[in-house]
């Protein structure tokens, strides 16, 4: 039998975690396959970006084990933030820095050189296409743009994973195609997506998704085999009736 | 270990040059404060208005109020009224004291030679009415001098004032308020510096990033600690140039004491960082734990000799008391490291203390 930790970019297992009495998250295992585009879907509160910030190495789990990039979400936290990235809900960058001095300052953080990172922009630059934009202000940029700055942001020191919690909230219909046109092409180059959203039509984008209700997973499959399942023709309808919990 | 510090030591200092507004606030508030501290808040008594009714009319009394009137300390601002109004003359702000020469002033001098004047005070500033009544019995006593040269009076005392000969007291705050800007600048800006970024949910994005706590505090602290630090030389200078006030100690000792001290209030502000969630809650814990004990129980005003037992306890860890004796020491003294290596030695136990609390609750993770 093959060593799940190496075999998969993410593989968790009875993961939980307790806020106080109150369970954000509740023994939930899945694992998510190397350059898999795996989507997370459920209501606001669901334990989402508890598990997310689980992943990354933000939240100590309360119990259970997992490994994200072949090391333990318990103890080696810190080898794990080196090989992914994070793009949070909220933007989070500095609208007093310019999109390169924030590229420049996260490359920083992950200990990159000068010319390392004027190569790295360049080559993101190119395929986030923010060239155009890069001495303007943060702070001056239309959301969209600032989405795409964030994931450049998360992509700088070309991280294996990529953690995306809701990237596309509040950005138009065009931005956010053009943002998945993105993911896709992380995905083609091998990186593996892990991608939170509340957009049906996104979801079905995904080569999995997982739908969470009340900390815990209660769908993972593909979505036409979810669609299937449920007998009914769209995501929309599925979500609904499985987050209802009307299908156990 | 060194590029992620340069970098957030770069990311700290465009923040600073960005903010235009707070970087004048923060380099112009000290000098406002010296200029407040240097010229408005003054405890010497100059002009105090004084109320005169000569009752006796002769050469001895008018001999008496114009020795009064050419001291710059009083200011003669009512003569001769009735004296049912002195109440009066108090309440409606008029004079502050009022001096009664009595019908029998010039007789009784020369006759018994003890002749007697009343002064009236006005209490209501209690430390004022201590004042007056010091400046009229050292007038009084003068005349008394030249009145009779070969005077009966067994021994007098002649002050010399070592440090501060003409008691001004800009040479008693321009130090201090070195004291007070210091700890309440370092620990201000290191605590929203780092709050900020909890707010904005940059914090987030920093601690998915391999970085280490102390390479996080340091690049963000140092920036703040240069700022405090020009605070802290800018009065100096401000205050030797414009206030002459003397710096009689080693230049170099003052900075390295400064030094010492400024770690003590970044310090503090990471434990404030630590506690707070918002920028508003940092900025108000950072003021009442600087400003607060900085000014009222470091003996920055107040003597803590005089202050209440369980105040002067409190005053024992307020880092701007040892400071405090240290700038005084080296500026108005001239003391050098032997004198002041006890004050210097406690002070950077408190930052050897604070450091290893700040370290300890600053956390990577979120919870």
């Amino acid at each position: 039998m093959r060593d799940p930790s190496t075999e998969f970019a993410v593989h968790v297992s009875e993961l939980s975690r307790l806020f106080g009495s109150f369970v954000a998250v509740d023994r939930i295992s899945f694992s998510v396959a190397r350059g898999e585009i795996f989507g997370f879907l459920g209501a606001n509160g669901a334990g989402k970006t508890t598990t997310i910030r689980m992943l990354c190495g933000l939240l100590v789990p309360s119990s259970g084990s997992g490994t994200v990039a072949g090391f333990d979400v318990m103890r080696d936290y810190e080898r794990i933030k080196h090989r992914i990235g994070y793009m949070s809900q909220k933007f989070s960058l500095y609208d007093d820095l310019t999109v390169r001095e924030n590229l420049e300052f996260y490359g920083g953080m992950y200990g990159m050189s000068g010319r390392d990172i004027g190569e790295r922009i360049s080559e993101l630059f190119l395929s986030v296409g923010l060239r155009e934009h890069a001495d303007k202000l943060a702070g001056d940029l239309p959301l969209g743009w600032k989405q795409r700055m964030s994931l450049a942001a998360a992509l700088i020191h070309d991280p294996d994973i990529i953690f995306l919690d809701e990237p596309t909230s509040g950005v138009d219909p065009v931005s956010r195609r053009s943002f998945w046109l993105l993911i896709y092409e992380l995905a083609d180059r091998g990186k593996t997506v892990f991608v939170s959203t509340h957009y049906m039509d996104e979801a079905e984008y995904c080569n999995r998704l997982s739908i969470m209700r009340l900390g815990r997973i209660v769908e993972l499959a593909r979505p036409a085999d979810l669609k299937l399942k449920y007998g009914v023709p769209t995501m929309q309808a599925v979500f609904l009736q499985a987050v209802s919990g009307d299908e156990t | 270990m060194n590029r992620t510090f340069v970098s957030i030591f770069k990311k700290e200092l465009i923040h600073i040059f960005r903010d235009v507004q707070s970087l004048f606030m923060v380099l112009s508030m000290p000098l406002l404060m010296l200029l407040l501290y240097g010229y408005a808040i003054t405890l010497d008594m100059k002009g105090i208005d004084i109320g005169i009714i000569d009752q006796s009319h002769t050469p001895e009394s008018r001999q008496l109020i114009d020795r009064i009137a050419s001291t710059d300390f009083f200011h003669i601002a009512a003569r001769d009224v009735p004296v049912d109004t002195i109440g009066d003359l108090f309440k409606e702000r008029i004079a502050r004291c009022v001096l009664v020469i009595p019908e029998d002033f010039a007789r009784t001098l020369v006759a018994d030679r003890d002749a007697r004047v009343q002064l009236v005070v006005d209490a209501s500033d209690p430390n004022a009415a201590n004042f007056v009544t010091n400046y009229v019995g050292q007038v009084i006593s003068r005349q008394n001098a030249s009145g009779n040269p070969g005077s009966n009076t067994l021994f007098t005392v002649s002050p010399r004032v070592f440090y501060n000969p003409d008691m001004r007291s800009a040479d008693f705050f321009v130090p201090g308020l070195i004291a007070l800007i210091l700890i309440l600048i370092s620990t201000l800006l290191t605590s929203i510096a780092i709050v900020r970024e909890k707010e904005t949910g940059t914090m987030e994005q920093l601690l998915v990033s391999p970085i280490r706590p102390l390479q996080l505090i340091l690049g963000k602290v140092l920036p703040y600690t240069m700022l405090g630090f020009i605070d802290g030389v800018l009065i100096l200078v401000v205050g030797s140039i414009w206030f002459n006030v003397p710096i009689e100690g080693s230049l170099l000792l003052v900075l390295v004491m400064m030094m010492i001290y400024v770690v003590t209030g970044i310090s503090l502000g990471i434990l404030v960082s630590t506690l707070a969630k918002t920028q508003a809650v940092a900025m108000l814990a950072a003021v009442m734990l600087t400003i607060l004990p900085s000014m009222m129980m470091s003996g920055f005003i107040f003597p803590i000799a005089s202050m209440p037992r369980i105040f002067q306890y409190v005053s024992t860890i307020v880092p701007a008391t040892y400071f405090l004796q240290i700038i005084r020491g080296i500026v108005l003294k001239g003391n050098t490291l032997a004198n002041l290596y006890q004050q210097a030695a406690i002070l950077l136990g408190m930052d050897v203390l604070l450091i290893a609390l700040a370290v300890r609750t600053f956390r990577v993770r979120l919870e």
